[in-house]
């Protein structure tokens, strides 16, 4: 899932007839693909809302928009939770099943999602506007080697039996916690929905999930191949909807056992209040990051040049794990200014579908007004804007590839997070000096560090407040491996 | 192995499942119909009886094996001549004659027939074997440079070929081994293909850890491969003990020559085959038959291999533990016999108990290394126990493997068959008294009457010694503490059971027991999530499980020290 596989190499962007050549053995997204699923899934059947409502979904290279979608408010979560309570009622078919049968169902959803990848993966370009091919082989493989590492998990969640003092015999069980809302973001929206519903059905839980309001088209389609797959019905729900309504409803819901959210750490806030004023309910959160990348003058500078630029640039710069803080040890500061600049300027940005895109769209109109709005506060505030800082296209959600250097700890850019394509260049003299300003933020999801000194590797990833700390690489997200966040990027983990 | 005769509740609601079958399926209701015809063909009342046991015991796996309650496949009627693929050695994804040139017929135990002649490895053949998997273990090799998940993946797929070809490798298996074809298909393959996938879902889970030292030091285990691991397997379960072998092995990233047993070496063959079909590198896995003397010696006293497993008899045992401490000390897990309690309280469900009972001592004709061949049975209920033994002793149906009312098939070749015959002789000129069998059971085929010795003592030879045949002995106790004490004088400690309705008598013996499985109200439970091994002479090691990992994992302890002290942050 390392960003930066996915980067066709230079020299054969810059041959055509390479690139040609190598394009030809990509696979291609399925032409006017058919949206089969717009409606709400509960008990393993379609329904429309309750309130009858629908709402658009559009295609954010385009703005168009692309279908509409059945909008489920507070009574269809009411539905779904009724569904998933009596799914998990004791004795029931899914309480009953053998553990390594829940796996086993895991791993054919695996198989199924695998077998519709290139569908999936065109659905999802279409939907959220990330490139076709990084989809195919970054979104697609997370989600479906996600489905099959879980799945190995069903039946290896081991209780202990311990020897405790005087006549007792004591041993532990792992039981599932019951019904699990789910509330996943719009950014991976499969990745998301797998990283959810995986371990949750490992474990024996029964969902209830909603996906964004922005990319409901790929989980509906997840829930088809869910029932394929053979879950008994009500195990999963999915359903589309708004936060402030059905999410809403799903984190203040009293028969909902536990609430897993990714989002922004904003909404996250509001989900761990409903947990309290409701049933306390627990709470995991995945929520945002202002994720420090260190960079030290014995660095491998061209990797650490193009690993920082994937770094905040991968996915239109719309990743909680945006390396958006880059401090740069000041031997090698304008160095590293002046190549990312020249890498940013030469970042392609254009159609999903076109295979030589490295950046799609924001995902909204909103949202790309929210980035640009960002960009002005760094030129009002002093940073120095290098390249980059505009919309890009008449239509469409698009933003140019954007670099500020001179960029100080209290600026808007280097405290809040921007989710977009904006990188921040600060500098810094000591070891010391990186460590203090990289934690001092209120998030701590990742950060990064770059150097060939094993010590200063050492030292750094030792310190940091993250939960994720990457030396020499970026992104490198992996299913066996744990991921969540310090303070206020999150609580729990996931993976 | 695997659980037959769950409580009477179980077997209720597999024959319902197999009614609300006939009404849903078409398809299935044809199969499902012939299979109760078959099993419900009229006769005399005794014979129904024990049909209808028989209709328990191959129908109750399908639902606990398979473990999908609502989509349990009938059993396909078999072919009672399998066509046989494989017959040579497989070494670097390669059929190979042997470098001698040698064979060895494998028979048909149900008939004393030859099947076929097979390759015969000898120590020239290992030597090519391991060359090949330790060439497919060298550092950057395919097998070592990929992704764990994959290895995983390797294994599902192996597991879905076997799924898919199961129908023919239990005809296979009942052929070269004896087994009846219903059990086979029931209870061996699902639990070959559930064992495979249950350590695909291992392999990228083992999981090294990072250690909080003391001092400026970072400091962190990886879990690594062994290297080249012999593995020697039986011939009582041939693809289940091959599976049980290759699964924790492949997970973790060793590669494996394996000697299969020189009576049951088909079955085995036709896996290598699917080995390479799901696209395990050359070299990864070996598959040789051939003889133990010969071939299992070499693999156990080579300078190349890195660990033997080895399940087998204790005897042998012995000598794979010697041969590694003569040569490279190579790393030894062993599985062997056992002479097993089996302990029934008067307050036990007298039924369940004598059904049980007799199940775990006559499944498999009793060729089980974790058989309950010592049923000490409590003094109030000790005559009818006895009775009701005989009379299910009795009912117990003998013969052709591939028909679906057999209950016990022969016994593997003839030298178990007079082993076993031997031993026979022995109880009854010790004392002990003959209340069933004793027997041969059929002109032709390696055929024992299924056997019950009342009166035993604990002194005597089938008292202590590991038959492996048809043959229940069955002991007389009164305290709990006198159980105790005689069932573990024993050099074995595999398995143990115990039969009570109470709580406390059953923690009271199952911690008391000094055996690798105990078993409560139940018998010959398996599952690959839960280990199995031996106390004593029964073994070393556990297989299955988590735990089955540890035998195939090397631990490497990484110091890194860590300067600039002042900045580094303990946790």
């Amino acid at each position: 899932m390392t960003s930066s596989k996915i980067e066709i190499p230079g020299e054969v962007k810059s041959d055509p007839a390479a690139l040609m050549a190598s394009l030809q053995l990509m696979p291609s997204p399925v032409p006017n693909p058919e949206l089969k699923y717009t409606k709400i899934f509960i008990n393993n059947e379609w329904h429309v809302s309750v309130s009858g409502k629908v709402f658009p979904v559009y295609n954010p290279a385009t703005g168009e928009q692309i279908c509409e979608v059945q909008e489920a408010d507070k009574a269809d979560v009411d539905k779904a939770v009724q569904a998933a309570r009596l799914a998990f009622s004791l004795g029931s078919v899914w309480r009953r099943m053998d553990a390594s049968e829940r796996g086993k169902l895991l791993a054919k959803l695996a198989d199924l999602v695998e077998r519709d990848s290139v569908y999936l993966a065109t659905i999802e370009s279409l939907n959220s506007g990330k490139p076709f091919l990084p989809t195919l082989f970054v979104d697609l493989q997370g989600t479906i080697k996600t489905l099959r590492y879980f799945a190995g998990y069903a039946d290896k969640i081991h209780g202990t039996s311990i020897p405790m003092d005087g006549e007792y015999l004591t041993f532990t069980r792992y039981e599932p916690i019951g019904v699990c809302g789910q509330i996943i973001p719009w950014n991976f929206p499969l990745m998301m929905a797998a990283w959810k519903l995986a371990p949750a059905l490992a474990c024996g839980n029964t969902v209830v999930l909603k996906p964004s309001e922005e990319t409901p088209l790929t989980c509906l389609y997840v829930a088809a191949l869910v029932k394929e797959a053979g879950f008994p019905p009500g195990v999963v729900n999915i359903l589309p909807g708004f936060g402030p309504t059905a999410g809403a409803a799903i984190a203040s819901h009293m028969g909902i056992d536990k609430v897993a959210f990714t989002g922004s750490t904003e909404v996250g806030k509001l989900i761990q209040e409903a947990a309290g004023r409701s049933n306390l309910k627990r709470v995991t959160l995945e929520m945002g990051g202002k994720n420090p990348n260190i960079i030290f003058a014995d660095a491998d500078l061209d990797l650490a040049v193009e690993q920082a630029h994937q770094g905040v640039f991968f996915n239109a710069g719309q990743c909680c794990t945006a390396g958006s803080r880059i401090y740069v040890e000041e031997p090698i500061y304008d160095e590293f200014v002046r190549r990312s600049v020249e890498r940013a300027k030469r970042r392609i940005v254009g159609s999903p579908f076109d295979p030589t895109t490295e950046q799609g769209p924001q995902i909204s109109r909103e949202h790309q007004n929210r980035v640009l709005e960002y960009i002005q506060s760094g030129i009002q505030e002093g940073a120095k804007l290098e390249c980059g800082g505009k919309a890009l296209g008449l239509k469409g959600f698009f933003i140019e590839p954007t670099v500020f250097s001179d960029v100080k700890d209290d600026m808007r850019i280097a405290k809040e997070e921007i989710f977009g394509p904006v990188q921040q260049i600060m500098k810094f003299k000591t070891v010391e000096e990186a460590i203090e300003r990289a934690n001092n933020s209120d998030y701590g999801l990742t950060a990064a560090v770059f150097t060939t000194d094993i010590n200063k590797a050492m030292t750094v990833s030792t310190a940091m407040q993250a939960g994720t700390v990457w030396v020499n690489c970026f992104n490198a997200l992996s299913t066996q491996c744990p991921f969540g966040g310090y303070k206020m990027s999150g609580n729990g983990r996931e993976l | 192995m695997g659980g037959f005769d769950p409580p009477a509740g179980g077997s209720r609601a597999s024959l319902a499942h197999i009614k609300l079958e006939k009404q849903t399926s078409p398809a299935h209701v044809q199969v499902c119909l012939k299979f109760i015809f078959l099993v419900e063909t009229p006769g005399p009342a005794a014979v129904m009886l024990g049909l209808r046991s028989a209709v328990f015991r191959a129908v109750t796996p399908l639902s606990r094996v398979l473990a999908c309650r609502f989509s349990a496949a009938p059993i396909p009627v078999p072919n009672t001549q399998p066509e046989v693929h494989y017959n040579k050695l497989f070494i670097n994804n390669r059929w190979q004659d042997a470098e001698s040139g040698k064979t060895f017929p494998t028979i048909n135990p149900a008939t004393g027939e030859v099947i076929c002649q097979v390759a015969e490895a000898d120590e020239s053949d290992v030597n090519k074997a391991v060359k090949a998997a330790s060439d497919a273990f060298r550092l950057g090799s395919p097998w070592r440079r990929m992704d764990a998940s994959h290895r995983g993946l390797l294994l599902n797929r192996l597991a879905d070929a076997i799924e898919r070809d199961a129908a023919y490798l239990a005809e296979l298996e009942t052929l070269d081994n004896g087994k009846p074809y219903a059990v086979a298909y029931s209870v061996d393959l699902p639990n070959v293909v559930k064992c495979l996938r249950y350590y695909a879902g291992w392999a990228d889970k083992w999981e090294g850890k990072t250690i909080p030292i003391d001092g400026d030091y970072f400091c962190y285990t990886r879990h690594e491969p062994v290297g080249v691991c012999g593995q020697i397997i039986p011939w009582n379960f041939p693809l289940l003990m091959q599976a049980w072998k290759l699964g924790p092995a492949l997970a973790t990233g060793n590669t494996v020559v394996m000697k299969v047993a020189e009576q049951t070496p088909l079955t085995a063959l036709y896996v290598a085959s699917l080995i390479k079909e799901v696209g395990f590198p050359e070299g990864v896995v070996n598959i040789l038959p051939g003889m133990g003397p010969t071939a299992g010696a070499a693999i156990a006293r080579h300078m190349d291999v890195d660990k033997v497993a080895f399940t087998g008899s204790t005897e042998v045992g012995h000598l794979i533990q010697q041969a590694s401490g003569s040569s490279n000390l190579k790393r030894v897990t062993l599985e062997l016999g056992g002479k097993s309690p089996n302990i029934v309280l008067s307050d036990a469900n007298m039924e369940d108990a004598v059904e049980q009972s007799h199940f775990a001592l006559f499944f498999n004709q009793g060729q089980c290394c974790c058989a309950g061949s010592r049923t000490y049975v409590q003094a109030d209920i000790y005559d009818e126990f006895v009775e009701r033994s005989v009379e299910r002793a009795k009912r117990r149906v003998v013969g052709d493997p591939f028909d679906m009312k057999t209950e016990q098939g022969p016994q593997v070749d003839q030298e178990q068959f007079n082993k076993i015959l031997g031993y026979i002789s022995s109880g009854k000129r010790e004392g002990a008294k003959l209340m069933c069998g004793g027997g041969v059971a059929a002109d032709r085929g390696y055929f024992i009457q299924p056997t019950v010795f009342g009166d035993v003592q604990d002194n005597m030879t089938i008292a202590r010694e590991e038959i492996f045949g048809p043959v229940m002995q069955i002991f007389k106790f009164k305290t709990l503490e006198e159980v105790l004490t005689r069932a573990n004088d024993s050099k074995y400690g595999l398995a143990a059971a115990v039969f009570t309705k109470d709580i406390d008598k059953a923690n009271y013996v199952s911690s008391g027991l000094r055996a690798g499985t105990v078993w409560i109200n139940c018998y010959d439970v398996f599952g690959a999530q839960a280990p199995f091994g031996g106390y004593k002479a029964s073994g070393v090691g556990r297989e299955l499980g988590q735990y089955g990992l540890e035998n195939y994992t090397e631990v490497k302890t990484v110091w890194e020290v860590v300067s600039g002290g002042s900045t580094f942050i303990p946790v």
